[in-house]
């Protein structure tokens, strides 16, 4: 079964990205797919590699990267001479993203701002992207406040 | 473009301004018309305040993003629901909320106000009819 | 179509789990988890509304969250059952979609 995840709160403040790791990874060890985990609201934070825990503490946003690493959370598409281009599906919206300042090179240059925070293996992209994740999934599973 | 049609259902249960909810709910609505799915949105406990009248933002600084609710018939919504429970919770009444025209642009169907009060039987309903739950 | 309503927020902070109960479906499921798990114990004055619920639907909570908070499983209403995250993805690819009551 094909899943999509949403991300409403950031890391550290919400149990909401917690909890949705510990589901999505349940669901991968079943061996269903993760179409995508999208990151909306406040949940953009969990997208920052200048995330710096305790050492006692977990690192939420480290701790998605390497789940998408070992279970390939990502997409494969092909361009017509057959060359394959990898993206990661973790996405975190654009426009909630600008608003909370993350930022990848893209970004940075449209925007005129002197630094990016985007992990690389996270991806900004349009909101269009939630929707069609929930169009393309078989469920569509919410975490939030 | 996918050529899947599901029924949506945004189910809206935050009061606007005290957080953003309310708002990126409705720009995923905006983005989501793109896409040609089958789109109902309800207004259900404090989200039935999102399309009360008369929002003023000038003195908190925000954006008044209720004129945006007026203009969700252009973008191909047609089915907008509020629980009359909730209203009636609040001391509201249709009276109190915003009336959003919908027009088809080729027969030329209009309808004056596409937000329908409905009771809880009918919301369970539409949960169950729909395909995907968005909820904010 | 049967539905996966999840609730995250303590019945005693929200009425999230009031709303579910109202909203959702004779034998849809509920799963109380995060600080929605504070609804399951005995003894509270959520109970009546739980044991009424149980009488039409399943009522499941996440053990990893009832343990965190500190609570056993012989705290809880009789009746309510106990999944970890796999039983979560189980409810969830049982039932044709899922409402997160937040």
């Amino acid at each position: 079964m094909k899943f999509a995840i949403q991300i409403n709160e950031g890391p550290y403040q919400h149990q909401a990205s917690d909890s949705a790791y510990f589901f999505t990874k349940a669901a991968l060890e079943q061996g269903h797919e993760v179409f995508r985990v999208f990151f909306y609201h406040d949940g953009v934070n969990n997208g920052t590699r200048l995330t710096t825990p305790p050492q006692d503490d977990r690192n939420i946003v480290e701790r998605w990267a390497e789940l998408a690493d070992q279970y390939k959370i990502q997409s494969v598409t092909k361009d017509e001479n057959g060359n394959e281009t990898v993206q990661t599906e973790l996405v975190v919206c654009v426009a909630a993203a600008q608003r909370r300042g993350i930022v990848d090179e893209g970004e940075a240059k449209r925007n005129g701002k002197d630094a990016t925070n985007i992990h690389p293996k996270f991806r900004i992209s349009g909101l269009g992207q939630l929707v069609e994740a929930a169009i393309q999934a078989d469920r569509l599973v919410v975490f939030g406040d | 473009m996918s050529e899947t049609v599901k029924k949506f259902l945004y189910l809206n249960r935050k009061a606007p301004y005290g957080t953003i909810y309310a708002w990126e709910s409705l720009e995923v609505v905006l983005i989501g018309a793109a896409f040609d799915q089958e789109v109902r949105l309800m207004f259900l406990d404090d989200g039935v305040y999102q399309l009360t009248t008369g929002q003023d933002t000038a003195g908190v600084g925000m954006k008044n993003f209720s004129p945006t609710y007026r203009t969700l018939g252009d973008y191909e919504v047609k089915n907008i629901y509020v629980d009359k429970d909730s209203l009636e919770a609040r001391g509201l009444t249709q009276d109190d909320l915003v009336a959003i025209a919908w027009e088809d642009w080729e027969t030329e169907e209009e309808i004056e106000n596409i937000v329908e009060v409905v009771d809880a039987a009918r919301v369970s309903e539409l949960m169950e009819e729909s395909d995907v739950i968005f909820s904010f | 179509m049967s539905i996966l309503h999840t609730v995250n927020k303590s019945p005693f902070e929200r009425n999230s789990l009031e709303s579910c109960l109202k909203f959702a479906n004779k034998d849809d499921p509920v799963l109380l988890f995060e600080d929605g798990v504070y609804a399951v114990l005995k003894g509270t004055s959520a109970e009546k509304q739980l044991e009424a619920a149980l009488a039409e639907q399943s009522i499941y909570v996440l053990g990893p969250d009832l343990a965190a908070r500190g609570f056993s499983e012989d705290r809880i209403i009789d009746g309510i059952e106990v999944v970890d995250y796999a039983g979560f993805v189980e409810l969830a690819a049982n039932n044709d979609k899922v409402q997160a009551w937040l």
